[in-house]
């Protein structure tokens, strides 16, 4: 395995990340402070509790998980894209790494840095709200998996796009309506009947309910069933890199 | 060191860049692709370092198939592409450091120093890449193709609009390199660097190879060399007598044209010489010529027509 490689790619896109630190890591933490203040503090106080969590609690699972969903895919989506538009691929293109090796560099700095604007937002969240979290170790493990997944999946769009519209118009037209959809804000039980069996057809329903669970031990759907979902979404998605990788689909001609 | 046979590049859209190219380059030599606008020079390039997928055909890189072993045979060759890319938010120290990394080497500031050295960037390392001129740029991508040491070198015209000063700066760049035993393969549309720096020359026309040679043997079968002389007044005909010399008369007959091949060892010069006198033809002035490389190239990539 070409091991300086992956360090060269990580380091590389890690240093780009400082560069741009109110872009990258500030703006995502100050957008979601706001929904703190807004539904936490000021409306959160006139809506009732939700199975025996204050509003402003419920939401923070939610919160992170919409934050980290989308950085992790604008973030390696440009990571990607953006060499590609500039033509600096090439050097990308004809060096001895394998498809594993430029996954590794690229998705794990962009999944890092999703990582650490997850954790400073849940440490900001605490300063607002009440947080315990039950299951300390599934919390890291929904979240460490809902990074890279959704980073792969960023990775690929940053791939396949073809221009900057492409770029921005699956998270604005898919991602973000199937996160609000998602659970952020309510539970998936307070939807009439129809809506709930049609939510189950959304698979950030199955991330959101098993984050949140970790954290209040109240669940939409099964944990079990959660995870599943994730790792298989996972999986899904090195899957289509490698077919990509393989085949140079829209890297090679 | 490169063995490239058969080579077919057909791209999505139907389009022959590449039409069984076969080619040897051998190991620490210089060799020059010459070919005009679209002729298959970059693809060809991009061929063997795996930017380009091959539709049919071989290619080995050092005895290694650059499909089956790719991490062998791109870990040896170094690409300056012809198109710059327009980089980038890093230093150049930073930039050629990730160069050195992606082609799995570990770092070596010694290295880079040398190489930013030979190159006039040293006093440029921590500028950010993309605050310098476009010739500083080009200098960078040079420097970020040697940072992992490469065996090979490819060079796709990397002369284009640069001032003199690079231009010679590079030339000896490849010059150092070819010292310390490195093949380069540089596409060129001056001709006079193909003659300035070649082993061999290449010439690519409509994605096939149609010469390749030795340099020197090139302008040496070649190349003829021409002497005119200008006449005070003008001539109505060659007298008979400098038959033999086959002499042309220009169409304002002020100009007398004797062609000679440099690698006979009488050219003849002298006895015209004398001969032209004895026939009382006098002339002011005199010029000698050499067909150069670039004749040759133009008479051959229009024989391909
Ligand atoms: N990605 C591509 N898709 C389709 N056709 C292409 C592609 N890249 C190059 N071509 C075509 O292949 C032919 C050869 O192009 P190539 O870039 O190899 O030429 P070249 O010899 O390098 O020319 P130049 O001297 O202008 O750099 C051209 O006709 C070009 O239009
Ligand atoms: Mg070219």
């Amino acid at each position: 395995m070409n091991v300086h490689a992956v360090k060269a790619i990580y380091r590389y896109e890690m240093a780009r990340m400082f560069r741009t630190v109110v872009q990258s890591i500030v703006a995502p933490v100050l957008s979601t402070s706001l929904y703190f203040v807004i539904f936490g503090a000021a409306i959160g106080s006139r809506i009732t509790e939700i199975d025996g969590v204050s509003y402003g609690s419920f939401i923070v699972p939610g919160l992170i998980m919409l934050s980290i969903m989308t950085e992790s895919i604008s973030n390696s989506s440009f990571a990607i894209y953006f060499p590609k538009f500039t033509g600096t691929i090439f050097e990308l293109l004809s060096a001895p790494v394998s498809y594993g090796e430029v996954m590794l560099g690229y998705v794990g700095a962009a999944a890092s840095k999703s990582v650490i604007i997850g954790t400073i937002i849940l440490l900001t969240a605490n300063f607002f709200v009440d947080i315990e979290i039950a299951h300390p170790l599934i919390m890291v493990a929904f979240l460490l998996l809902t990074c890279v997944s959704f980073c792969l999946f960023g990775f690929i769009l940053g791939i396949w796009a073809t221009g900057w519209e492409k770029l921005t118009i699956v998270p604005t037209l898919i991602i973000m309506p199937l996160t609000f959809l998602g659970g952020t804000f309510y539970s998936i039980s307070m939807l009439p009947p129809i809506w709930q069996t049609i939510s189950l057809f959304n698979p950030v329903v199955y991330l959101i309910s098993g984050f949140r669970w970790s954290f209040y031990e109240n669940a939409d759907v099964s944990v079990a069933l959660s995870l599943g979902i994730t790792i298989g979404f996972l999986v899904t998605c090195v899957l289509v890199v490698r077919w990509i990788f393989k085949t140079g689909y829209r890297l090679r001609s | 060191m490169i063995w490239i046979d058969g080579l077919t590049k057909t791209y999505a859209g139907g389009f022959r860049a590449l039409n069984n190219v076969s080619l040897e380059i051998n190991r620490g030599e210089i060799f020059a692709l010459l070919g005009p606008n679209g002729a298959g020079k970059t693809t060809l390039i991009n061929v063997v370092c795996g930017i380009v997928n091959a539709t049919a055909g071989k290619v080995e890189v050092d005895g290694h198939d650059i499909v089956s072993d790719y991490r062998l045979t791109r870990a040896k060759i170094g690409l300056v592409p012809q198109e710059m890319p327009t980089e980038s938010f890093e230093t150049v120290w930073n930039t050629c450091q990730f160069s050195r990394g992606l082609f799995g080497k570990p770092a070596s500031p010694d290295h880079l120093e040398k190489v930013l050295k030979s190159l006039s960037l040293w006093d440029r390392k921590d500028t950010i890449s993309m605050e310098l001129s476009g010739g500083m740029k080009r200098r960078v991508l040079i420097a970020k193709a040697l940072a992992h040491e490469p065996e090979v070198l490819f060079l796709d015209e990397p002369t284009a609009g640069v001032d003199v000063e690079l231009r010679q700066d590079m030339w000896n760049v490849v010059a150092a390199l070819r010292e310390e035993g490195v093949t380069v393969i540089l596409t060129t549309h001056y001709i006079e660097e193909a003659e300035q720096l070649a082993d061999r020359v290449g010439v690519i026309n409509h994605g096939e190879i149609i010469l390749v040679e030795e340099k020197e043997k090139l302008m040496r079968d070649l190349g003829k060399k021409q002497l005119v002389l200008n006449l005070p007044t003008p001539l109505a005909e060659v007298p008979p007598q400098l038959a033999s010399y086959q002499l042309e008369l220009s169409d304002d007959r002020l100009d007398l044209t004797y062609t000679y091949d440099t690698k006979r060892e009488r050219t003849g010069i002298t006895a015209l010489l004398g001969e032209l006198n004895a026939a009382g033809i006098h002339f002011t002035d005199l010029q000698t010529s050499q067909s150069s490389l670039e004749d040759i190239f133009v008479d051959l990539v229009n024989r391909g027509r």
